[in-house]
C-alpha cells in the first residue's frame, strides 16, 4: 500500500482515529509521518492530516476545468494551497466541498451566529411568506378586499427587500 | 500609541489574576471573517491586498474599543518588533511573515488584537486571563457586529460565515486556552489526556500554536471544528473539558507530593540551583525550568508574592524580547548568556524553596485559588 501522502514510498505508519464516531483512516510511509509529526503525540490531529490529503481528492469531484467566476481559483489551485480563492469559491467548487466539509466537521449546517443583515433578511423573508400565504388563502375564500391589501403589504415589503 | 508602551507595559492577561489563573494562563477566542467578492489574502494580487487593507483600517481603528490603539502597517515593523509581537501571542507567526498589504490593530490593554490580511481577511482575537473563554467571546463578538455594519462580511446561509480554510468555516472561531501541566507531564499522565482530548474533536498544540512543541510543560487546546456547532456551545463543551483537565492537574500533583515527593523535591531543587547560578541558558530550558519553578509558587514551596518574577521571565527571556530589551541584535550565545544573566539577577533575592510547606500544606494551592466559589 502507498503512502497517502507522497504516493511513492510503502505506507508504514497505518492511523485510525474516531471522531465522535466517524472513523478517519490514513495509511503514511516512514519519512511522511516525521514530516507530518504524527510520532509526537502531542502535535498530532488527524483532521490536520486529512485536510492536506483528503481535500484536494474530494474537490476533484467537481469538473476539473471548473474555475471561479469571481477570482479565477481552480481546483489546481486548492490542491496546491489548502485554501480557496474567494468566498464565491464555496459555490463554484460546492459539490466536492459537501463531502469534503462532512469530514472536517460536526455539521454540514451552520447554525451559530447571524450577522444583522442576514437576520433582517430571514425576518422579511419569514414576513413575505406569510403574506403570500394569507393572500393565496384570501384568494380562495374569494375575499378580495382583504387580498388587495395583502397584495400591497406584499410589493411594499418587495421594496423593502430590494433597498 | 507606540511600540515602546506595548514592550514596557505587560498587557492585562500577563498578570495572571483571572480564575483558575494558576493552571490555565490564558483563554483566547479569534474570529475570522472576510469581505463578500475579493479574493482571500493568500490569492489576492498585491494591488487587491491593499486596497482591502485601506478598506477594513479605518473601520477597526475607529471601533470604541481601540480608542488609543496600536495601528501598524506590517512593513513598518522591524523583524524583531514582529517576533515580540508573536512572542505574546497578540499576532501568529504567519502574520508575521507578511509584508505589504497587511496590518496589526491592537488596544492598550493587550486584550483584543485585529490582524488584517493574515489567512483571512479580518482575524479578530481577545485574550484573557485564566480560564475566562466566554468573557473573551463576548468581546470579540461585540467588535464582530460592530464591524458587520461597515464592512460587506461574506455570510452563506447554509455554509456561515466563508473563510480562506475550509477548517474554519461556520462560526469562523477558534477557542483555545492556554494551560500550564506540569503535574501531569512528570507523573507521565499527560499522553493519555492528550489522546482523550483529541478523541472528542479537540485540538492539542504547542506553545505558539499549530506544529509547535510542547515546552515549558505549556499546551493549548482548542476547538477543531466550526460548522454545525453554535458558537456557545463550542465554548461551553471547551470549558467543561479544561475543567476536567485542571482537576486532573491538581490531582497528578497530589500524587506526586505523596506517592512521589523525591522525584518532585528533585525537579524543583535542580530548577532553582541552576536558575540561580547558571550562566548560559537556551530559551527551550530556561522555559523548562521556570515550569518547575511556577509549579513551586502554586504547591506553596515559595511564597504566593514570588509569582509575577516567575511569570514575568517568561516572557521576558524570549528571544526577540531579549533583543528588545538589550537595543541591540544578539547572536545566539549572546542570548543565552544574557538570559541567564536576567534570570539570576531576578532570582537573587529569591529563598531556598521549602519544601516543608509543600508537605504540610498539601491541598494549599487549590484552596487558595480563587475558583473556589465558582
Amino acid at each position: 500500500m502507498l503512502c497517502d501522502v507522497c504516493k511513492c514510498n510503502d505506507a508504514t505508519v497505518f492511523l485510525t482515529q474516531i471522531v465522535e464516531g466517524k472513523m478517519q483512516k490514513v495509511n503514511l510511509c516512514d519519512a511522511c509521518s516525521k514530516e507530518k509529526g504524527v510520532q509526537d503525540p502531542t502535535g498530532f490531529a488527524l483532521a490536520d492530516l486529512l485536510l492536506g490529503i483528503g481535500a484536494a481528492e474530494e474537490i476533484e469531484k467537481g469538473s476539473p476545468t471548473q474555475k471561479c467566476p469571481v477570482c479565477g481559483f481552480t481546483q489546481a489551485d486548492f490542491k496546491k494551497t489548502g485554501r480557496l480563492g474567494c468566498s464565491e469559491c464555496y459555490i463554484t467548487f460546492s459539490e466536492g466541498l459537501t463531502t469534503l466539509l462532512k469530514a472536517m466537521h460536526k455539521g454540514t449546517e451552520h447554525i451559530g451566529k447571524l450577522p444583522q443583515r442576514a437576520f433582517r433578511q430571514m425576518e422579511l423573508n419569514d414576513k413575505m411568506r406569510a403574506l403570500t400565504n394569507n393572500l393565496e388563502k384570501a384568494v380562495a375564500e374569494e375575499n378580495y378586499e382583504d387580498a388587495a391589501t395583502l397584495r400591497d403589504q406584499i410589493k411594499q415589503l418587495e421594496h423593502e427587500m430590494a433597498s | 500609541m507606540k511600540f515602546a508602551q506595548i514592550m514596557a507595559s505587560g498587557g492585562e492577561w500577563l498578570r495572571g489574576e483571572g480564575p483558575h489563573h494558576q493552571i490555565v494562563v490564558s483563554s483566547r477566542v479569534r474570529l475570522a471573517r472576510n469581505l463578500r467578492h475579493r479574493a482571500f489574502p493568500g490569492w489576492a494580487k498585491k494591488a487587491e491586498r491593499v486596497q482591502t487593507l485601506e478598506q477594513i483600517k479605518p473601520r477597526v481603528e475607529e471601533l470604541p474599543e481601540m480608542q488609543d490603539s496600536f495601528s501598524e502597517f506590517l512593513q513598518d515593523l522591524s523583524a524583531l518588533e514582529r517576533q515580540v509581537l508573536v512572542e505574546r501571542h497578540l499576532i501568529s507567526r504567519e502574520h508575521a511573515a507578511k509584508g505589504i498589504g497587511s496590518a496589526v490593530v491592537m488596544n492598550r490593554k493587550q486584550t483584543l488584537s485585529i490582524m488584517i490580511n493574515e489567512e483571512d481577511h479580518l482575524r479578530m482575537q481577545s485574550i484573557r486571563s485564566g480560564l475566562q473563554l466566554k468573557s473573551a467571546f463576548k468581546l470579540v463578538d461585540k467588535i464582530d457586529s460592530t464591524l458587520e455594519g461597515k464592512l460587506d462580511i461574506a455570510y452563506d446561509q447554509h455554509l456561515g460565515y466563508l473563510t480562506a480554510c475550509p477548517t474554519n468555516v461556520g462560526t469562523g472561531m477558534r477557542a483555545s486556552a492556554m494551560l500550564h501541566l506540569p503535574g501531569l507531564v512528570l507523573s507521565d499522565l499527560i499522553n493519555q489526556v492528550i489522546q482523550a482530548v483529541n478523541k472528542i474533536g479537540l485540538a492539542v498544540r504547542g506553545l505558539y500554536g499549530e506544529g509547535t512543541e510542547a515546552m515549558g510543560n505549556f499546551f493549548q487546546i482548542s476547538n477543531q471544528t466550526t460548522l454545525g456547532e453554535k458558537e456557545d456551545e463550542i465554548i461551553a463543551r471547551l470549558t467543561k473539558v479544561i475543567e476536567t483537565i485542571i482537576e486532573k492537574e491538581h490531582d497528578a500533583r497530589q500524587m506526586l507530593i505523596q506517592k512521589k515527593p523525591d522525584t518532585l523535591w528533585d525537579q524543583i531543587g535542580r530548577a532553582y540551583g541552576v536558575l540561580t547560578y547558571a550562566h548560559a541558558m537556551t530559551s527551550k530550558e530556561a522555559l523548562n525550568l521556570l515550569s518547575i519553578m511556577k509549579l513551586s509558587v502554586d504547591l506553596g514551596a515559595f511564597d504566593e508574592d514570588r509569582r509575577l518574577p516567575i511569570d514575568e521571565l517568561f516572557i521576558e527571556t524570549q528571544p526577540a524580547h531579549l533583543q528588545k530589551t538589550s537595543q541591540q541584535k544578539l547572536n545566539a550565545e549572546e542570548r543565552d548568556n544574557l538570559r541567564a544573566e536576567i534570570i539570576r539577577d531576578r532570582l537573587k533575592l529569591f529563598p531556598k524553596p521549602d519544601m516543608d510547606k509543600v508537605a504540610r500544606e498539601p491541598s494549599g494551592d487549590s484552596a487558595s485559588s480563587p475558583n473556589n466559589n465558582e
